[in-house]
């Protein structure tokens, strides 16, 4: 059994998803961002609000990313394990990076992190970051979630005592308080709360992509609660509308342990997916 | 809450009058300056050179643009704000050996009021609004030190009222940020 899809063909539908998740939010985001809009009392921060939907507008109907931080690379591929590419998935997706750098174009982001000196193509060692996880059946799911500087510069983990487990909400609201104006608010917080020091980090990540209109519960919107409360704002100006959302996720870890990460993101939240399937 | 069009090189009267919370759009030249070309303009204030550009009166953008190579010289494609906090500890040093009248950011920047005070403004625009920014930069008149890479090269821009910026600290000591900052960590306290 193997893949229908030639290498030519993938790399192209790759560049066509970069270019998607860079020029238009997934509904469930621009949704959350007109609730915010038409809530939002504060004057300067509604103004705010305007300016993002417009930009939105504008980025659309010109076709270029919305934000001159196109990020650097994340990819979350779900491989069938049955399904079979034929060919090197990685070496093609890092050859659409390069290729959608030109053509949508994108910034040059990726640099080495000593000398500071720029790869010019948005690859280097570890960059794009290609996470696999393998599921049952013959279709390959890969998402990309581009992740500018700004918010992920303001994301914090923290290795806590085992009994501390009544301090994380509040590592979430410093985390918040800290940022202040400086990741782009109005927020998506993702909680990774257990696993390892690695792992939390990557749960907090992957519970940026949960759908912004997902109910929140217990911790979860506890959190969302008072982060909101805090008085930050759109862009940090003030507001009642800091966070769009807060989601939680966790794994088990070491009895020893409590890992917390809390990974921020900006109004921004960008990600697109694409599904390939395998031969029936 | 007043709204102010100003025309570049900015004078010292231009932005005293601008309070805390007002808008403002500005029209002529700016610079964008990131992380490596504040360290180069100090470096270089240091060695006691020259700088290739002026900086006085000047309205430096924290901006790293996507721009484009074209047959007709770059193009923007995508120019919005980055965060102007990992430059604050950068602002006093710029501000005494340069005549900079406004800078244009997002998020704010700690600790700097009293280095603008009766010098210079910092105008917050919305982070993220990269393709509407675009739409307001007309031309690209130059770029300095592109060996930087792009994001952090000196790229000077013409623009045409370049906003809605907000005043998030004036020159006279008023901060929007701290203020909210201030409010958000009371806030955090009373709820340990």
């Amino acid at each position: 059994m193997s893949s229908k899809i030639s290498r030519g063909s993938f790399i192209r539908s790759i560049v066509d998803l970069l270019r998607k998740a860079e020029i238009e939010l997934p509904d469930d985001v621009v949704n959350a961002l007109k609730k915010a809009e038409t809530t939002e009392e504060n004057e300067v921060a509604t103004s705010q609000l305007q300016a993002i939907l417009r930009n939105l507008e504008i980025a659309k109907k010109h076709g270029v990313p919305m934000c001159q931080d196109t990020g650097i690379m994340i990819f979350f591929a779900e491989i069938g394990t049955e399904f079979q590419p034929g060919f090197d998935l990685e070496a093609a997706i890092r050859e659409a990076v390069i290729l959608a750098t030109v053509e949508i174009p994108l910034r040059p982001n990726a640099v080495d992190p000593l000398t500071r000196k720029n790869s010019g193509n948005n690859t280097g060692v570890g960059i794009p970051d290609i996470h696999w996880k393998f599921v049952p059946g013959n279709q390959l799911k890969i998402t990309v979630a581009p992740k500018g500087a700004g918010s992920e510069n303001m994301s914090s983990l923290r290795m806590f005592n085992p009994t501390e487990t009544g301090n994380i909400k509040n590592f979430v609201l410093e985390t918040v308080v800290n940022a202040g104006g400086m990741p782009c608010p109005p927020l998506t917080i993702g909680v990774g709360i257990g696993g390892s020091f690695d792992a939390a980090a990557r749960l907090a990540k992957e519970a940026l992509l949960e759908p912004l209109d997902a109910p929140m519960e217990g911790l979860e919107r506890e959190i969302f609660e008072t982060v909101n409360a805090l008085g930050i704002g759109c862009m940090g100006l003030g507001g009642s509308i800091t966070a769009l959302a807060v989601h939680v996720k966790t794994a088990h870890c070491h009895t020893a342990t409590l890992p917390v990460a809390v990974n921020i993101q900006c109004w921004a939240n960008r990600h697109s997916s694409i599904v390939f399937r395998g031969d029936e | 809450m007043m709204e102010y069009h100003l025309q570049t090189p900015l004078k010292k009267e231009n932005i005293e009058k601008l309070n805390a919370g007002d808008i403002v759009y500005i029209s002529g030249e700016i610079l964008t300056a990131r992380d490596e070309a504040h360290a180069r303009i100090l470096e270089m204030r240091e060695k006691k050179e020259g700088l290739p550009f002026s900086l006085e009166g000047a309205v430096i953008y924290h901006c790293g643009p996507l721009m484009q190579q074209t047959k007709n010289g770059w193009k923007v494609i995508s120019a919005g704000p980055t965060t102007s906090g990992r430059m604050s500890k950068m602002i006093p040093s710029l501000l005494k050996a340069h005549e900079v009248r406004a800078i244009i950011g997002k998020g704010g920047m700690k600790g700097v009021a009293d280095a603008l005070k009766s010098k210079c403004v910092y105008l917050a625009y919305t982070g993220g609004c990269a393709a509407l920014a675009a739409e307001l930069i007309k031309e690209v008149k130059t770029v300095h030190w592109l060996d930087l890479g792009m994001p952090e090269a000196v790229w000077v821009l013409r623009v045409e009222e370049f906003g809605p910026l907000i005043v998030g600290i004036d020159a006279k000591g008023n901060d929007i940020f701290a203020e909210v900052r201030e409010k958000a960590q009371k806030q955090l306290e009373s709820k340990k």
